[in-house]
């Protein structure tokens, strides 16, 4: 039995008389342990997907499998690090994470609560800005404080939604270092929605291809062979990295040249001609 | 860019005060001397250039007045009559000085007369208040009410008054608007419900609120000797001033932002945690902005409400020295009048400190 499991999800968005098939026919499994990432264009579904599988909304038909049960609601067990950080902008980072924590763990007490607060703000390394305000932090620090939020509720399962397509390339490769090791301290199952094929390769198990929307369905997998710990500057001289990122490079390529063929809707134009209105003046 | 912003953001409530904040903080350099002389001298001088304009203006209307009145008494009683009507308005006599706007040395006068006057009566006070001391005692000590001074209230009586009232209208429009708001928010078919009502009673002038008042406070009060002039007047100027806080408050509530909700719902904070934890922060700005504008309506229509109520403050006052017609009450009108501005202005700008202080960039948080 997979760990996480959709099985034929559709999802249709009604506005008014249209209907948008946002996402058809979505089939994935992952297993326990596991670090997989979808890989997609923007606009083709991913918020939808991430939504869908940590309870935000329902699937219009289809199940959402978690170890078993299908998803009614949000749940602790499954972490959502979402895409813009979404801290509350009044509340410190420690109150920012406080609150995961006291509802995540409604039992221990005020000294237990700190503590634990105290030790992921320790692990993203933001220990001297534990009392300030999310507008005092950098846009890399406020992805810390999200990732530390998602992860101090000790979640059995990780939902990543382009966490760190805001930020610029250093501060990105930094941070995913940083998730990697943590998710490599106690092999959480990890699922990471990007747009970015570099860091799926750099960080998944597997990566699977999300066809762009309307109708969205995911494409043909591709494994990640390489072995852990990977080292980014001499990933750029693996073949394997280089062959798989190739692959899935053209696929993706293939499959965007497919919806640009698909939209290029022909509109016939009025006949007209030029009306010349110097007589008239 | 941001912190620039914010920066700028900070005390603005007070922003009129800066330049002279700033002249004392930063040290004397040509560059602050110059920028500071450049603001504050132009207020300066457009405040000088108002009070010339009221000054001519007022000497060309009194100097109408005055023909006329000559020529009146030419017309009317002859020459000798014209003669000394003149020397009458020539001599200052109040019998038969022209009545209309007062220039600003004769307001001056009159606020420092008020002044005066302020501390004549405070004085009679208390000079009451000792005669009375061991009569009032015993009075008390037989379980009797004591006698207080009923005299005549002073300018500056009013002036706390009017405060006062405007201050406890301001509270009950609070208490009022802003839990109602926080349902009427939460709740598509309570706002529903309500929406007429609003729609309604929002425009409703302060002299119709002020007689519905009137109509119930004083069944309520009947046969009771305790004056109910000033519960009329703070209920009225709540009931007038509250719409505002408590649209705002509705829409603040209902607008917030998706992103706050969907971490509420992924954190599976309960109803409780959701409403103050993520709701209420989130349209704090919005309902302060609300209380803003409940507080300066809430004095603008005060004048008009005490007037009508007959509560002792400033709109009373206003209107008794317009039926007065003395040789004064024109210009105690407009001593009253710039009173009623300033403190409008600093409640307003009270209000906006504190908006500030509670606002938030929206984007900050993502």
């Amino acid at each position: 039995m997979a760990y996480l499991e959709l099985k034929n999800v559709s999802k249709t968005y009604h506005q008014g008389k249209d209907n948008t098939e946002v996402l058809s026919n979505i089939n994935l499994k992952i297993e326990e342990g596991e670090f997989v990432a979808i890989v997609g264009f923007t606009g083709s579904g991913k918020t939808t997907l991430v939504n869908l599988i940590n309870g935000l909304i329902k699937p219009t038909s289809g199940e959402v499998l978690f170890k078993g049960e299908p998803v009614v609601g949000t749940s602790h067990e499954r972490g959502v690090i979402f895409q813009n950080y979404s801290l509350l902008p009044w509340l410190t980072v420690f109150q920012n994470i406080a609150m995961a924590v006291k509802e995540a763990f409604p039992k221990e007490n005020k000294a237990q609560i700190k503590n634990r607060v105290e030790s992921y703000v320790e692990m993203v390394g933001l220990t001297h800005a534990i009392y300030k305000r999310p507008k005092e932090l950098s846009g890399g620090m406020r992805q810390r404080v999200a990732v530390a939020r998602a992860l101090a509720m000790k979640p059995e399962m990780i939902i990543m939604d382009e966490p760190l397509g805001a930020l610029d390339a250093l501060t990105r490769g930094n941070l995913q270092d940083e998730i990697l090791n943590i998710w490599n301290q106690d092999k959480r199952t990890a699922l990471l929605i990007t747009n970015d094929v570099d860091e799926g390769i750099y960080m998944a198990d597997r990566i699977i291809p999300l066809k762009p929307g309307p109708k969205a369905t995911l494409g043909p997998e591709f494994k990640i062979n390489i072995a852990r710990p990977r080292d980014k500057t001499a990933l750029n001289d693996n073949a394997d990295f280089k062959k798989t990122r190739n692959e899935i490079i053209t696929y993706l390529m293939a499959i965007g040249d497919d919806r640009k063929s698909v939209s290029a809707q022909q509109y016939s134009l009025p006949d007209l001609t030029p009306k010349s209105f110097v007589s008239q003046f | 860019m941001e912190q620039e912003i914010i920066l700028k953001k900070e005390n603005q409530g007070f922003a009129i005060i800066k330049p002279l904040t700033n002249f004392f903080k930063v040290k004397f350099e040509k560059d602050n001397v110059l920028k500071f002389l450049k603001k504050t001298g132009i207020t300066l001088i457009s405040i000088l250039l108002f009070l010339a304009f009221w000054h001519f203006g007022s000497k060309a209307l009194y100097n109408k007045e005055a023909t006329y009145k000559i020529e009146k008494a030419l017309a009317e009683q002859g020459q000798a009559a014209a003669e000394a009507e003149k020397a009458c308005i020539a001599s200052r006599d109040s019998s038969c000085q022209p009545n209309t706007l007062p220039s600003p040395s004769q307001v001056w006068a009159s606020f420092q007369s008020l002044i005066a006057d302020h501390y004549l009566i405070k004085n009679k006070k208390q000079a009451f208040a000792d005669k009375l001391a061991t009569t009032n005692e015993k009075l008390v000590a037989q379980g009797k009410e004591a006698i207080v001074y009923t005299g005549r209230a002073s300018f500056v009586d009013t002036v706390l008054t009017s405060i006062k009232t405007v201050f406890a209208g301001f509270l009950l429009a609070m208490i009022i608007a802003v839990p109602l708001g926080i349902f009427i928010g939460l709740s598509p078919s309570l706002r529903s419900a309500f929406n007429w009502f609003i729609q309604i009673f929002k425009p409703v002038s302060p002299v119709v609120w002020y007689l519905l008042v009137f109509m119930i406070v004083k069944t309520i009060y009947i046969g009771a000797s305790s004056d109910n002039a000033f519960v009329i007047s703070f209920i009225s100027v709540g009931l007038c001033a509250m719409w505002a806080t408590l649209v705002n408050t509705a829409m603040g509530v209902s607008s917030v932002d998706k992103d706050y909700i969907n971490v509420a719902k992924v954190l599976k904070l309960g109803t409780f945690q959701k409403v103050f934890k993520v709701i209420l922060p989130s349209s704090l700005p919005l309902i302060f902005t609300g209380l803003r504008i409940t507080l300066s309506v809430a004095w603008m229509v005060l004048i008009a409400i005490e007037l009508l109520a007959q509560s002792p403050g400033l709109g009373l006052f206003v209107w008794e020295e317009f039926q007065n017609g003395a040789n004064d009450s024109n210009s105690k009108i407009i001593v009253a009048m710039f009173v009623i501005g300033i403190i409008g202005f600093l409640l307003d700008r009270l209000m906006l400190t504190v908006q500030q202080m509670v606002s938030f960039n929206k984007n900050e948080g993502i």
